[in-house]
Parts: structure tokens; C-alpha cells; sequence
């Protein structure tokens, strides 16, 4: 166990495991005050999630995976250049915004291309909305959680300003936008076949974890934003354009989350953007799947499976009586707890540092004398 | 023979490492008793449980014969126990008097009364010499006043145990001369002086005795007037150490960095840097000598470019870079041995091969369209640590962060000087270790000025300062006021142009 807990990968999904399972019992003693007779029901279907209903289960699963997947790689992205990008549901409400747009008005481009197109202006619509706080950062030193706040609110009212006036892009029966084309739907590369429900954009989103990882470890371009993160006045001292790097670390954040709305509105599954004053839930679920994949693509990719899991869970708790308020609550405090990973890391870490007491290696940095002098 | 205190077995253990293992110091009446060791000995541990700032695991404290539990500072002061922390703990708003009365204020009625206390204050003051202005704020006087200050505190409050915790770092060499004066005068007036320090010199002047540390073990007790220096380097270190480097006279050539008339402007404070010129050569090092706070940084910031420059030009191998963005002036030619390792020098969270490879990650050899070359890294990183012996748990794997002070700077030394780079700026390149690593830090230097490199040192410790350069200039307040040859010149006469009192020419 101590070796385990030394290597850093395994320290972190440890660390992990150990929130998920203290915020599932969280939720099992509010299920249990909720409804103490059909506790057990709820809670064992909360666990089973998209297993429960088969195939479908697992499609729904997949599709509410895809935007959280990809805002939670936003939000990923951003932490490990050092910056908080609170910005997605602004960027994920712009690239929405485009992706549907472009599906309905530029219905002259080839079924084969339209799609790809749409996806491409959402990434472009999520990245401009990223680009200002990224530069009021980077050359003005604004707060870039204060800037990507308000831009939030911004993105919500020019959106749900645009969707009106744009013709037929507009349903006015229904306050919302209009259905895509069948040319605007990305395709299901045969996944609908497997697990009806589910549709090409978590492939997408796989792909984008793959690319993002690539970039953050394999490339210079990784290596300096990752400098940058851990330590800007060292980064400067080495020569890297720190201001470069949060600019275009914050674009890249925000056409993740800018893509993150194309592959929502683009699935197919009949959903519409509608004109509501509230800000996008699946940008700040970004956040707590960040956490709990501790930044890294991979994290993410598999953090975002699971709240979406437990998502689908909750849905199915209905069955039971449980009302849909009780069971946000319930997924709300697992997510939560969830997001306590870092605490229980730091905790571990200790634990495995307190056992090495009597070997001391020489490498090792001696308590700061003093220290609290 | 009576002890004033006594500290038996004492052993404090943190997360992971054990400070002070079994320690046991014996302080006598009226002696001044010197703690010797290097840094990470646990001498500052050993102190901080003394004064009640960490309670430790096993052992006792007796104070004149009886046993004491010292919970907190407060008691410790109860006890007669004070101490000079290394950082001074003043407020800097408040006038000597307030920051000396601080904590024992006497009150009438609910109001300040500091009647009494200044009455007290001017006649210790007077008494020991201190010369103290006690109306004057600390922001307004010198670091060595501020320890003046310190001292005072400790008086006012009938202290007779004193601990002073490295109280010559910050000091000019007479500033030193008149501190060592008057801890001579206290232990003449009976107070017993504990003197945690890691120079020989200072032990040798004015201490009785000398506990030694090493590793947070306890050495041995020596009498000061019977050993030699050599001997207690020996203890504390636990290998001979040559204290004498073999050093060349310096053949100059070509100069390399010259700066004219450089001005770097500071906000709301007169210039950081006012007109300073100067140039290096190939094959020498050049020191800049001063103390801390007179420009030093912001003259490495400005020839490194970190800090804009105001007027004035940087020329680097007949090339102005006054203008030049950092990266262009690393790959052409500059090294930079920055002050702050963890600030500047190094990316701790990374793993040491990135740390290595920080100055030239871009480079064709680590790098292709735009993806790393993990196996070229990791190789050169491979050679780099043997060729510096730069000792780690897991290689180049290591993350920075856990490595000892001293690895982290030589692993800093050994990119920098691997780049080979025509001018090297180190600055304080041996803060904070032990003399095993500045013994091989300076061999470095010494062989990259022979190997036609021109350096540039700035440093705070006079000993380095005379030890390794070829030519000082003395920096104060931001200008340069003097030229010296350290053959001709003494610790005393770069004392008093360090502090101002004398001025030169520079040519």
C-alpha cells in the first residue's frame, strides 16, 4: 500500500475512489431521511445508474456524458495552466448558439460537411468568449474568474437575444430554437445501433480528451503552459511568453466548451436551445468533473461517465417516488463530496510521508527551520 | 557547575524527518555559548523549543535546576528566555518605543501610559550603548538598528537567557564589530548569550563554548578557545573541508557584458538603479558587493530583461539587448543564476528533467515540430546528473520540489552552465547551503572563469565576495561607489563603502 501510494497516478485515483464512496454514503443517509422505505430501491438504483435499463441506460449515460466531458476538459485545461476558467456556460451557451445557427441557415453546404461545419463554428464562437477574459489576464490583469462571470451573463442574454431575431433558426410556438436539418446531425457512427439514445458526439469527445492530453504532455506547447501553471516567474525567467500562454490557453479552454454545445444540440436527440434566462448547467458541471479527474484528460473523460451515471441513477429513482428536487440534492452532495478528492490526496500523501519516519532520504528537503517562527 | 538551562535529551520529530534527535545543551551562567551547525542541523528547531514555539516528543528543559514546561513564548519570556528571530518581528508602522512596549503595555485605567517605559527604554538604551532613537519609525531605520530594536525588546522585558538566531546575516562587517561588542557586554554583566550561527570567524571572536549538530544529531560540546576553525568545520560537516580555494590570478580578455549609464526607475521611490556603468570581461569575475536591499536585484533584473529598464543600454558581446526579450538573450550567451530558486530558478512541480531542460526545451536537439523528445531529455538529463552529481530519489524523474536546497542549485548551476553561455550572472548562488555544496559551487564558478566565461557575482556574504572575485564593486543605494581589488583591500575597508560612509571612483 505504501509503494501504491507513491506513485502519483494511483495516489490520485485513490484519492478519488475514497470521496466518491464517502459521498455515496452521504446520499444513502439522505435517501434513507428522504424515504426510509424504499431507501434501499433508490439507492440501489441510484448505484446502477445506466446499467439498470440495459443498453438504453447506457446510451443515456453516453449522452449526458458528452457535454460535461468536454466542459469538464475546459475547465481541466485551464487549471493546468493555473487559470479558473468559470467561463463555460457562457462559451457552451455561444458555441450551442453557432452550431444551431449554422445547422439551420447554411443548409447550401453538403450533408457530408455541414455538420463538421457547425461543430467548427461553435469551437470558433466558444473561443472568442474566451479570448477576453484571456486577454484582460493576461495584459490587463484583470481576475479572469470576475471577467468570465459576467461574460457568462452576457453569452445567456445575446443568445437568447440572436435566437429571435434569426428567422428561421426561431421556433416562436415553442420559445426555442428549431430542429437541425437531418445534414446539421452529427452521425451516430453505428453507436445508436448499440446503445439507442446514444450518438456520435461521445466519440467526439473521446477524441477531444486523446488531443488534449497530447497537447498537455507531449508537446512544448504543453510544456510551457504546464510552466506557466506551476510557476509564471519562472516561466518569464526561462524565456516563455507567459501572456501568450493565457491567452491562448483560455481560447483553447473555451472552444472545448464551445464544442461541448454543438455536440449537445447536434445529437439529434430533438433537443433545442430554449430562450430561458439561466445559465447553462452543463458549463458549470464542468467543474466538479475537473475536480474529481483531478485536471487530467483521462480524469475527466472518466469523471465525466460518472456523474453522468449517477445522473441517469437519479432519473431512474423516480420509479420510487423519489421527487426529482430530492434527487439533485442527492446527486448534487455526491458531486460535491466528490470534489473533497484533493483534500483526501493531501491527506494520503501525509499518511505514506508519516510511515517513512525512521528512513529519512538524504534527498529529502529538511523541515524548514524555524518555519513558524 | 550550574546551569542556567539545561536542555536534556530533547528530541522533536516532523512529518517525516526527525529535527532534533536526543539533543542535549548545557547553557552556564554568564557564557556565551555558540550553536554551530549547517543549515537543516536543527539548530533553529532546537531554539524554537526553547522558546516555546514547538513543544518536543521526548526530553526536559530545566531552568536554573528545575524542571520547566514552556508552552508558548509567553512563558518562555516568564522564564527570562528571549530571543532575536533571524526575520525580525517589528511592526513596521509603529516608533521604536511602541514596538518594544508591544505586548506589556502598561495601561492607566484603560489608556496607554508609556511614561515609564520610555524612562526605561532611553536608560537601557544608554546603558548598553545601543544609541537607539526610540521616536523614530522602524520603517525609517536600518536593518541594523531594527536588531538594535530586537535587542531592547529582550532588555525591557528583564530577560537574562538571550538567544540570538543568526543575527550577523543582515549586518554590515562593523555593524557586526559593535553587535559582537555588546553580546560581550551582557555576558560580562552576567546574562548568559545563546548564538545560533553557521561562521567560524564570529564563533572563534566572541563565543565561550560551542555545541555542534549535524543532521539534527548532537556532536559534541567543545571549548572554543581549544579548537580550530578546521576542527569545527570538521564537526559540523563530518568531513575534512578544504576552506582554501586554489584560485589562479585572472587572465582578462574581450569584454563581454559592458552597461552604460543604466537607470532603472522604481515607483513612488527614487531610482532602483542610478547610472550605473561597468563592464565584464572574459576570464574574470566580477563581484558586485553591497547590502541586501541596494539594488542588486534590480540590476540582475534589468541585464536579464525580467525588469524593464529606463534609460541606459545593456550590451552583450558588442550587441545592445537593453531592449531584447528574455528567451533572445539566454540563447545569446546569458546565463543567469537567479537569487530565489524557487521563484525563478526552478519549476518545482516539475520533474527534474524538465527542470534541466527549462532554458532549451525549443531546441532542435529536444524538440520536434513543436512534440518533446522525451528520450533526448531524459538522456541528456541522465549526463547532466552525473557529470553534476546532482543527487536525487528517482533520478530525472524526481519532482524538483522534494530534492535538498543544495541539489536544486546545483541542479540549476548545471544547466546554466552547460549552456555554455559567454557571461554568467550568479547571483547568491550559495544561499542556504552547506559548505560542502558552496565549496563545489565555487570550484564552478572558478573553472567557468577559466574556461574564458566572464562572471558576474553578486553576493552578500564578504567572505565569498573576497574569496572569489577578481574585481568588487561596491553597490549602495542603487549606484555604484566604489571599485576595489580584493588583494589590496580588507572586510573592514568594504565595509564602509558597503554602508556608504566612504566613496570611490568607478572607472
Amino acid at each position: 500500500m505504501k509503494k501504491l501510494i507513491k506513485n502519483e497516478n494511483i495516489l490520485g485515483f485513490a484519492s478519488s475512489l475514497i470521496a466518491v464512496i464517502i459521498g455515496l454514503l452521504f446520499g444513502a443517509i439522505i435517501i434513507y431521511i428522504a424515504n426510509p422505505n424504499v431507501a434501499f430501491k433508490g439507492l440501489s438504483t441510484l448505484i446502477q445508474g445506466g446499467f439498470k435499463t440495459g443498453a438504453k441506460g447506457i446510451g443515456q449515460t453516453l449522452f449526458n456524458a458528452t457535454p460535461i466531458i468536454m466542459t469538464g476538459l475546459s475547465v481541466g485545461f485551464a487549471f493546468k495552466t493555473g487559470l479558473f476558467n468559470i467561463g463555460t456556460p457562457g462559451q457552451f451557451v455561444m458555441g450551442a448558439f453557432a452550431a444551431i445557427y449554422v445547422g439551420v441557415k447554411w443548409t447550401f453546404l453538403p450533408s457530408s460537411i455541414h455538420w463538421l461545419v457547425a461543430i467548427l463554428a461553435a469551437m470558433i464562437a466558444g473561443g472568442i468568449w474566451a479570448i477576453i477574459p484571456g486577454l484582460m489576464k493576461a495584459y490587463l490583469n484583470t481576475n479572469e474568474v470576475i471577467v468570465c462571470i459576467i461574460m457568462n451573463y452576457i453569452g445567456m442574454y445575446t443568445v437568447n437575444y440572436l435566437i429571435p431575431l434569426s428567422g428561421n433558426v426561431y421556433n416562436s410556438m415553442k420559445n426555442q430554437t428549431s430542429y437541425l436539418p437531418s445534414s446539421a446531425i452529427i452521425p451516430d457512427f453505428g453507436l445508436n445501433n448499440l446503445f439507442p439514445g446514444a450518438n456520435g458526439g461521445i466519440i467526439f469527445a473521446v477524441i477531444f480528451v486523446i488531443i488534449v492530453h497530447i497537447i498537455l504532455n507531449k508537446t512544448t506547447f504543453g510544456y510551457e503552459l504546464k510552466a506557466c501553471g506551476f510557476n509564471k516567474d519562472a516561466s518569464k525567467y526561462a524565456g516563455i511568453n507567459d501572456k501568450k500562454n493565457i491567452v491562448l490557453a483560455m481560447v483553447i479552454a473555451g472552444c472545448l466548451a464551445g464544442i461541448g454545445g454543438a455536440l449537445v444540440y447536434q445529437s439529434g436527440a430533438g433537443k433545442c436551445l430554449s430562450v430561458v434566462d439561466e445559465l447553462a448547467a452543463e458549463g458549470f458541471n464542468g467543474i466538479p468533473v475537473a475536480l474529481l479527474g483531478l485536471s487530467n484528460p483521462l480524469g475527466v473523460l472518466v469523471a465525466g461517465l460518472f456523474i453522468a451515471h449517477l445522473n441517469v441513477g437519479g432519473f431512474n429513482m423516480q420509479i420510487y417516488g423519489f421527487i426529482p428536487e430530492i434527487v439533485s440534492i442527492i446527486t448534487s452532495c455526491i458531486i460535491y463530496f466528490s470534489a473533497f478528492s484533493m483534500l483526501i490526496r493531501l491527506f494520503l500523501s501525509s499518511k505514506s510521508r508519516g510511515h517513512k519516519k525512521e528512513i529519512v532520504p538524504i534527498e529529502t528537503e529538511p523541515v524548514n527551520e524555524g518555519g513558524s517562527v | 557547575m550550574d546551569y542556567v538551562v539545561e536542555m536534556c535529551n530533547i528530541t522533536k520529530e516532523f512529518p517525516g524527518i526527525i529535527a532534533n534527535d536526543n539533543i542535549t545543551l548545557q547553557l552556564k551562567k554568564g557564557e556565551i555559548h555558540a550553536l554551530l551547525g549547517e543549515n537543516g542541523a536543527g539548530k533553529s528547531t532546537l531554539m524554537s523549543v526553547l522558546f516555546g514555539l514547538y513543544r518536543p516528543e521526548k526530553g526536559s528543559i530545566k531552568i536554573n535546576g528545575e524542571v520547566v514546561h514552556i508552552k508558548d513564548p509567553n512563558d518562555a519570556n516568564h522564564h527570562g528566555i528571549g530571543m532575536v528571530h533571524q526575520h525580525f518581528q517589528l511592526v513596521h508602522n509603529f516608533t521604536v518605543l511602541e514596538n518594544i512596549v508591544l505586548g506589556v503595555e502598561d495601561t492607566d485605567h484603560g489608556f496607554l501610559s508609556m511614561k515609564k517605559a520610555r524612562k526605561k527604554v532611553e536608560e537601557l538604551s544608554k546603558k548598553y550603548h545601543l544609541n537607539v532613537d526610540i521616536d523614530a519609525y522602524i520603517s525609517n531605520i536600518t536593518v541594523g538598528m531594527q536588531q538594535r530594536v530586537e535587542i531592547l525588546k529582550m532588555l525591557y522585558r528583564d530577560n537574562d537567557i538571550l538567544i540570538f538566531d543568526e543575527p550577523t546575516a543582515v549586518l554590515t562587517p562593523q555593524e557586526i564589530t559593535e553587535l559582537m561588542k555588546i553580546m560581550k557586554g551582557f555576558a560580562n554583566e552576567g546574562k548568559s548569550i545563546l548564538f545560533i550561527t553557521h561562521k567560524l570567524n564570529e564563533i572563534k571572536e566572541v563565543a565561550d563554548r560551542c555545541t555542534v549538530l549535524r543532521k539534527g544529531k548532537y556532536i559534541g560540546t567543545i571549548d572554543v578557545s581549544k579548537a580550530s576553525k578546521e576542527e569545527m568545520s570538521e564537526m559540523m560537516v563530518g568531513r575534512k573541508i578544504d576552506l582554501h580555494l586554489n584560485k589562479t590570478v585572472s587572465n582578462p580578455k574581450e569584454t563581454v557584458l559592458e552597461v552604460k549609464d543604466l537607470i532603472v526607475e522604481k515607483k513612488g521611490h527614487k531610482n532602483a538603479i542610478n547610472n550605473v556603468s561597468f563592464n565584464v570581461r572574459e576570464g574574470e569575475i566580477v563581484c558586485i558587493a553591497g547590502i541586501d536591499g541596494n539594488g542588486q536585484s534590480e540590476l540582475v533584473y534589468a541585464l536579464t530583461g525580467i525588469m524593464p529598464i529606463t534609460s541606459g543600454e545593456v550590451i552583450l558581446k558588442g550587441e545592445a539587448i537593453s531592449k531584447t526579450k528574455i528567451r533572445k538573450r539566454n540563447t545569446a550567451g546569458l546565463g543567469h543564476i537567479p537569487e530565489d530558486r524557487h521563484r525563478y530558478g526552478l519549476i518545482l512541480d516539475f520533474p527534474l528533467s524538465y527542470n534541466l531542460v527549462l532554458q532549451r526545451y525549443f531546441e532542435q536537439n529536444f524538440s520536434k515540430t513543436g512534440f518533446l523528445k522525451f528520450k533526448n531529455i531524459k538522456e541528456y538529463s541522465d549526463k547532466l546528473i552525473k557529470k553534476y552529481d546532482i543527487r536525487s530519489g528517482q533520478g530525472a524523474k524526481t519532482i524538483a520540489r522534494s530534492m535538498s536546497g543544495g541539489n536544486q542549485q546545483k541542479a540549476i548551476i548545471a544547466r546554466e552552465l552547460d549552456r555554455n553561455p559567454d557571461c554568467l550572472i550568479a547571483v547568491q548562488p550559495t544561499r542556504g547551503l552547506d559548505v560542502g555544496a558552496i565549496q563545489y559551487i565555487h570550484h564552478q564558478i572558478i573553472e567557468a572563469r577559466d574556461n574564458g566565461k566572464a562572471v558576474l557575482l553578486v553576493s552578500l556574504e564578504l567572505d565569498e565576495v573576497m574569496e572569489l572575485s577578481d574585481r568588487i564593486l561596491v553597490i549602495y543605494e542603487g549606484e555604484l561607489v566604489g571599485e576595489l581589488n580584493p588583494k589590496e583591500t580588507s572586510e573592514q575597508e568594504l565595509g564602509l563603502y558597503m554602508s556608504g560612509s566612504k566613496r570611490g571612483v568607478v572607472s
